[in-house]
């Protein structure tokens, strides 16, 4: 029954290919696909492939629609659970200056993850901007060594982390005798967000227009006074860009700092002391177990400064896109 | 006049010193990355392969028994582990990730696409403390009370990876449909075609190479994710025969027993990373090769 709608539905086919001359590499591609050519012959197809194309069409539509709404759902769950659950139980004494097990306090940790932040920008900024600058500037795209570090950035970008914690628990906390201390977490996060903030910068100073350039050196001025006073300038926005995004990796990483900077729940003493941030003590609380309440706290004091800096790197990203629209 | 000479001269002197300086700087700075790559390969690989020399590669690699206590060293069922919950989460992840990025790319109304982009960005930046934390009271709890096991599962494991890689999926199948030259499109519907068969017969065809590489990313970052699984994974190092059963992954086992290993245990642990490391390797290269392919 089927075989012989479709043979009768080919003579139609040819009758209609044939009357519009085209070439037979058609007709005999679309055999298998009689969706397609279905609507060449509009007028006299046969209301069975009709339904099949709308159906198709109509699954195609609930995949997409469905996928989309499942991803929807899937946000708006993870951040209303954590945020309903979480702000009833945010009390003042979860603020408290020390922490002891009756209190939960989370400032300490709060207070590392200040100190961490600025720490580590300050180490990795300079050098992923200087990198940047020397990529786009100093170097020839195809020569080998721009090749070798453009694979070591790749590289670095695709390692977990907590292969970080483990080299940085190697290297600075046993190797060169940090100790478990905010620095050696520091330095290990610097080398973790360097390809973030060395990528942004390279793609930000590769938008700026190269006739700032070339004025700028007509003028006279030499090439490390160009790259500061011209280029840099106008990239500022998209290597901002690129920082909240490490500022949000940095507050949110966990499994690079248990074995550099370790888990003590006590407010800085001095940058060779172990200290925990907020998201560590966010994975230690919610390991014991034992204080639901503050944990649901701390998870949503840690899900706010999130959107807060998701915020924040949104809007920059779009006052650089109606920036360089009106350009 | 001599003097000014002189003086001219000894400024472009400095001048040019300082040229070289600060060039030398920015080099130094490139070199950081190349260094941090030597240093890591040598530090993990170093330690992890003495370790696998006292072992025995085959004891290490393919041993199901790991009991440390004992001086069994096998991280078989860690391997298996790893791969189980990586499939899982790339076959809930991907398809759902891939339909979020044609909607994205081709269904979605101007007026919502930076409201729900926005969201994407923010998935992709949650920690993945939270993450773990929500499997930890909605996941693991549903699959417990529906499902009548104990909830810390891989499938628990693989949900919740499946919506971690999310982000990472959508992020890049999007921009490798956007990139798929309109051509195609126009042409395949000026043949007839309808909206959904030259989206999906022709445009996906055309990015496919774009959405793989995606996936593949996706795997990378499902293999090497650590606190989320050990959150919700139960972390027995042994094979799981179902999916409502416990799992150890390769970050788990080094996160879980790091803190009090000594000796030839904790070098086992490092050793683990070294393999885990080798599997990222081989997924970043896989990727690489990818994109490279869709890019010509």
């Amino acid at each position: 029954m089927n075989q012989a709608s479709v043979s009768e539905q080919d003579k139609d086919m040819n009758l209609e290919l044939t009357d519009c001359a085209c070439s037979p590499n058609i007709r005999t591609g679309s055999d298998s696909e009689s969706d397609g050519k279905s609507k060449i012959s509009s007028s006299r197809i046969d209301s069975k492939s009709t339904v099949r194309l709308r159906m198709s069409g109509l699954i195609a539509r609930i995949l997409v629609k469905g996928g989309a709404l499942i991803t929807l759902a899937v946000i708006f769950t993870i951040v209303g659970y954590i945020l309903i659950k979480g702000i009833p139980n945010i009390k003042l004494n979860l603020f408290e200056w020390e922490y002891n097990s009756e209190n939960v306090s989370m400032m300490p940790a709060i207070v590392n993850t200040i100190v961490m932040v600025v720490v580590t920008l300050v180490i990795a900024v300079p050098i992923g901007i200087g990198a940047a600058v020397y990529m786009v500037e100093y170097v020839s795209k195809g020569s080998i060594l721009a090749k070798v570090i453009k694979l070591a950035i790749e590289t670095l970008a695709g390692v977990p982390s907590i292969v970080y914690g483990l080299f940085g628990a190697l290297f600075f906390v046993k190797f060169l005798e940090f100790q478990l201390s905010i620095l050696a977490g520091c330095l290990t996060l610097a080398i973790m967000i360097l390809p973030l903030v060395m990528g942004t910068t390279e793609e930000a100073l590769r938008m700026v227009p190269i006739s700032y350039k070339e004025g700028s050196l007509a003028l006279g001025a030499t090439r490390v006074q160009t790259i500061f006073k011209v280029q840099l300038g106008p990239a500022t926005p998209g290597i901002l860009s690129g920082v909240i995004i490490a500022v949000g990796r940095i507050v949110g990483e966990s499994a690079a700092l248990v074995f550099t900077s370790g888990t003590i729940a006590k407010p800085l003493v001095s940058m060779l002391s172990s200290g925990r941030t907020l998201s560590v003590h966010m994975y230690v609380l919610s390991g014991e177990g034992f204080h639901i309440e503050q944990t649901y706290a701390t998870a949503t004091v840690l899900m706010v400064l999130v959107l807060i800096l998701n915020g924040l790197s949104t809007l920059i990203a779009k006052k650089l896109g109606s920036k360089n629209e009106n350009e | 006049m001599s003097t000014g000479m002189r003086k001219s001269h000894k400024k472009q002197l400095m001048d040019t010193i300082k040229e070289g300086g600060v060039g030398f700087a920015f080099l130094v700075s490139a070199l950081v990355s190349v260094a941090a790559v030597i240093l890591i390969s040598i530090f993990i690989f170093a330690n992890g392969f003495s370790a696998i020399g006292k072992i025995g590669v085959a004891d290490f690699l393919l041993g199901e028994k790991w009991k440390p206590a004992m001086g069994l060293f096998g991280i078989y069922p860690m391997i298996i582990g790893s791969i189980y919950v990586t499939l899982g989460a790339v076959v809930i992840g991907a398809p759902i990730g891939i339909m979020t990025a044609v909607y994205l790319a081709e269904y979605c109304p101007k007026k919502i696409y930076p409201l729900f982009s926005g969201l994407i960005n923010l998935m992709a930046g949650i920690p993945s403390v939270l993450y773990g934390f929500f499997g930890l009271v909605v996941i693991v709890p549903l699959i417990r009370d529906n499902l009548n096991s104990q909830g810390m599962s891989l499938l628990a494991a693989s949900i919740l990876l499946g919506i971690m890689i999310l982000p990472t999926i959508v992020a890049i199948s999007q921009s490798s449909l956007k990139a798929v030259n309109p051509g195609y499109y126009e042409g395949s519907l000026a043949l007839g075609a309808t909206h959904e068969r030259s989206i999906f017969a022709v445009k996906m065809k055309a990015a496919g190479s774009g959405i793989i590489s995606a996936v593949i990313l996706g795997v990378g970052r499902a293999i090497g994710e650590t606190m989320a699984v050990i959150m919700v994974a139960g972390n027995q190092a042994i094979i799981p025969k179902s999916v409502l059963e416990g799992v150890r992954t390769m970050t788990g086992n080094i996160v879980i027993e790091m803190g009090y290993a000594t000796d030839l245990h904790r070098q086992a642990l490092l050793a683990t990373a070294a393999v885990l490391f080798v599997f990222i390797l081989l997924v970043n290269l896989a990727f690489s090769i990818f994109l490279r392919r869709s890019s010509q």
